[in-house]
């Protein structure tokens, strides 16, 4: 007898979550109307239009800085350690206990699956605030000193929209900065709801503004003259422009870019474990993660065997409703993204690679792409080089050890390498040669706030996270 | 990368034990070794965090009802205490065929498990219903005797009536690499068991690794068994999901490699319907659905079952029941 066990859908609740019409800006502790034009945010899965956004003008990120600069010379800055302490760990605290509505509005607004923002997400946001509030009154040990910078101008991507900010809020504020931070256009919800538990949590006004809006909308607080600090994480494009906006001046940045990470399979790996890794190294969040694992390269003698078990489990992911507690795999986070990871494809194929999709019904309205992968395909091809952003996996074979490094190698970025072998010491000297910011052994896609990340070469500068991320937001020993 | 047996799935009809596909692998204890030290490695780590996964499916409404009726006809009602008597068993044998006397919808499970002094006393009460008796056999559970006394006893299930074999694997042997013994072992017992069903047990709390897991799997397999079983239910962990994780990986393997499907049968612990739900989605989606089925997968339990007629029941009159309205084993 054949059996069909069809999995009923099993959606988590919308009720939870209380979208407005239109939302303002976040300047000095208060909600307030910008003065520039508004623009949509919208439901990647639906394509409904969830709120109307304010784009913040010159004006309004004139007054967000300043806001975070009186606050910075008036309170924060002056308040000792263990008292900013207390606001984070409160700022942890709620985020744990509004962290379904946190998570569903995640997911609504991303397209990403509601398991992943309520297992993943959320949880690490949380753990993140909690990591930095117990460094406030330790800097003293941190090796960069105890004096903060000043103001901080943060511009946030859309893959991870709240945990990006808790990266980026959460350091900058126990070092005793202040921020002024943007959130990707597309997905400014969370940040919103994170204004509201700024709010919630008494901080004093103006430590945290937030301004939605954008590329002028950066593009002001990055060249803004009181910013002191700039910190980004998204394009390599924008990372350069960024760069050369800031030289020449006195601030201090940070860029957390672009990755094309090679994951790496021995021969002598747990292959079901590696199978496992390749699918969350390249189809975890769509496969929107800057250091997704989004070459293989896997050792000859076991590809075609590695290549069956991949599609076979590929074959199981279920891609769909973002709010379906099944969901593997959402929506593509917006149209110009789809387009992008379309042409991409398409190259890809034009450029003599095989394609190969898991079969999948894709949902008629929003932003769909099944899970993909090529193979047949060489270090010359575009597909192997550029990064795509999304759930499209590269394939390459080698045959020793050192092919596999210089393969790596051989782009460049350098945010991320995942290692897939049961010998450790193999995996000592692969980590010894990789120029990656992270290497992950026999796992892929983890992360913590104690451990640091960030990327060598076109991969950007400054680590986030661990002890290492505080450097980026004190001045050093000797000042 | 996967060593090969010398002939593989050329001759899918007659099981890959008896049809010689195995014969250079089994050939000496090193072969053997090599073979098995050669199955690609288990990362602990990975396998619990994909078991782990897993369970966050969330089966509701229809396809709970589907699973719980699915998990019930996979059920092996056990009882296996010193102090069983003739009449536990012959109520255990009735309420094998109609779990739920109210309802005669609800299918009956898949068999009984009992000691070989008790098997001709359910065969009596189970009759020709379709319920199966499994004994366990081979000096359960520790497996220690000699090799004709575990024969002897295996003999005796059969002639009372038994359908299916339970026996235990001599994990002395196996954990001190003696792996032909296990071979030659299993696969006499095998032959002992005639026409009835064999079941190999593991009793993977004491193999203590993954690897181990895998190995005993591929040796159980190559060696005839139709089913691989977990645990005697004597010995803590019992089945847990990551070992049935590895053990549906190894069936699911051995049959892309022979073209023979074996059946797998998580035993002891399993309590809720939660629990049984867990493991279905596994099933489903490491093994595929082709094992969804009683010939390929058993629950050995004995609680679970009434929390499956009480879930059973809650979602045919939306109400739960009191324990009291369901027998005791």
């Amino acid at each position: 007898m054949s059996t069909v066990f069809e999995y009923a859908p099993a959606p988590e609740s919308r009720a939870i979550v209380d979208i407005k019409p239109s939302y303002g800006l976040f300047i000095d502790g208060e909600f307030v109307d910008g003065t520039g034009k508004a623009f949509k945010t919208v439901n990647p899965a639906t394509e409904e239009v969830l709120a109307e956004v304010a784009e913040a003008s010159d004006a309004d990120v004139d007054a967000a800085v300043k806001a975070a600069r009186r606050a910075y010379t008036r309170v924060w800055s002056r308040m000792s350690g263990s008292e900013r302490a207390k606001y984070l760990y409160r700022i942890a605290r709620i985020i744990q206990e509004r962290g379904r509505e946190l998570a569903v509005l995640e997911s609504i607004d991303n397209g990403k699956p509601i398991k992943e923002s309520r297992d993943v997400d959320i949880p690490v946001v949380a753990a993140h605030f909690f990591y930095y509030a117990g460094w406030a009154d330790k800097l003293k040990y941190s090796g960069y000193g105890e004096t903060p910078l000043g103001v901080a101008g943060q511009v946030i991507p859309w893959n991870f929209p709240l945990l990006m900010l808790a990266w980026k809020i959460a350091p900058a504020l126990a070092c005793g900065n202040t921020v002024v931070l943007k959130p990707a256009e597309t997905t400014p919800l969370t940040a919103l709801l994170f204004a509201e538990i700024c709010q919630q949590a008494d901080l004093p006004p103006g430590v945290v503004n937030i301004v939605t809006g954008a590329g002028d909308t950066g593009r002001a607080i990055v060249s803004h003259p009181d910013v002191d600090k700039v910190a980004f994480t998204g394009s390599t494009d924008v990372g350069k422009a960024i760069a050369r906006a800031v030289a020449g001046s006195n601030k201090k940045v940070t860029l957390e870019l672009g990755g094309k990470a090679a994951n790496i399979v021995f021969d002598d790996a747990p292959l079901d474990q590696a199978v496992e890794g390749i699918v969350n190294g390249i189809f975890f969040n769509q496969g929107h993660v800057c250091c997704a694992g989004s070459r293989l390269l896997v050792q000859e003698s076991v590809a075609d065997e590695v290549m069956e078990r991949l599609k076979r489990r590929m074959a199981t992911l279920r891609v769909g409703d973002p709010l379906d507690k099944n969901t593997d795999v959402g929506a593509i986070n917006s149209a110009e993204q789809l387009a992008k990871i379309r042409e991409l494809s398409d190259i890809g194929e034009a450029e003599g690679a095989e394609r190969w999709s898991a079969p999948c019904e894709l949902p008629s309205n929003g932003y769909w792409f099944a899970p993909t992968v090529f193979t047949g395909v060489s270090q010359a091809h575009r597909i192997a080089r550029e990064e795509i952003f999304g759930p499209v996996l590269s394939v390459l074979t080698f045959r020793t050890p050192s092919e596999a490094v210089e393969k790596a190698n051989n782009t460049p970025f350098g945010l991320s390498a995942g290692v897939w072998t049961d010998k450790g010491s193999r995996i000592l000297s692969m980590a010894n040669r990789l120029r990656a910011g992270v290497v992950w052994a026999n796992t892929f896609n983890k992360f913590d706030p104690t451990s640091p990340f960030g990327g060598y070469k076109e991969s950007g500068y400054g680590r986030e996270g661990g002890r290492h991320g505080l450097e980026a937001y004190l001045k050093g020993e000797d000042s | 990368m996967t060593p090969t047996p010398s002939s593989t799935a050329s001759a899918p009809a007659e099981h890959a034990a008896t049809d010689g596909s195995f014969d250079d692998i089994v050939r000496s204890d090193s072969s053997l070794r090599r073979f098995l030290h050669g199955l690609p490695g288990v990362d602990q780590v990975g396998c619990e965090a994909r078991a782990a996964g897993l369970g966050t499916r969330s089966i509701k409404t229809t396809s709970k009802a589907f699973a719980i009726d699915l998990a019930i006809r996979m059920v092996d009602l056990t009882t296996l205490e010193g102090q069983d008597t003739h009449g536990k068993v012959r109520a255990l044998a009735s309420k094998a065929m109609r779990p739920d006397p109210a309802d005669p919808t609800c299918p009956a499970t898949a068999a009984v498990c009992v000691y070989p002094d008790m098997v001709a006393t359910a065969k009596q009460t189970l009759g020709d219903s379709g319920v199966h008796v499994a004994a366990v056999a081979t000096a359960f559970p520790s497996g220690r005797a000699a090799m004709d006394i575990k024969l002897a006893d295996v003999q005796d299930a059969v002639e009372a009536g038994a359908d299916e074999i339970d026996m235990v694997i001599d994990r002395g042997a196996f954990l001190s690499g003696r792996y032909l013994e296990v071979f030659e072992e299993i696969a006499q017992v095998r032959e002992a068991c005639g026409d009835a069903h064999l079941k190999v047990i593991f009793e993977t709390g004491e193999l203590q690794t993954y690897d181990n897991v895998r190995r005993a799997s591929w040796l159980a397999m190559m060696a005839g068994g139709h089913f691989i079983k977990t645990s005697t239910g004597k010995v803590q962990p019992a089945a847990t999901l990551p070992v049935t994780l590895i053990m549906l990986e190894a069936v699911r393997d051995f049959r892309e490699q022979t073209g023979q499907m074996v059946g797998v049968k998580p035993a002891g612990g399993i309590k809720t319907t939660k629990d049984a739900i867990k493991y279905l989605v596994m099933v489903n989606e490491i093994a595929g659905p082709d094992w969804l089925d009683p010939d390929w997968f058993r629950f050995g339990a004995s609680t679970l079952l009434n929390d499956l007629l009480m879930q059973r029941t809650k979602m045919t009159t939306g109400r739960y029941s009191g324990p009291d309205y369901f027998t005791l084993d």
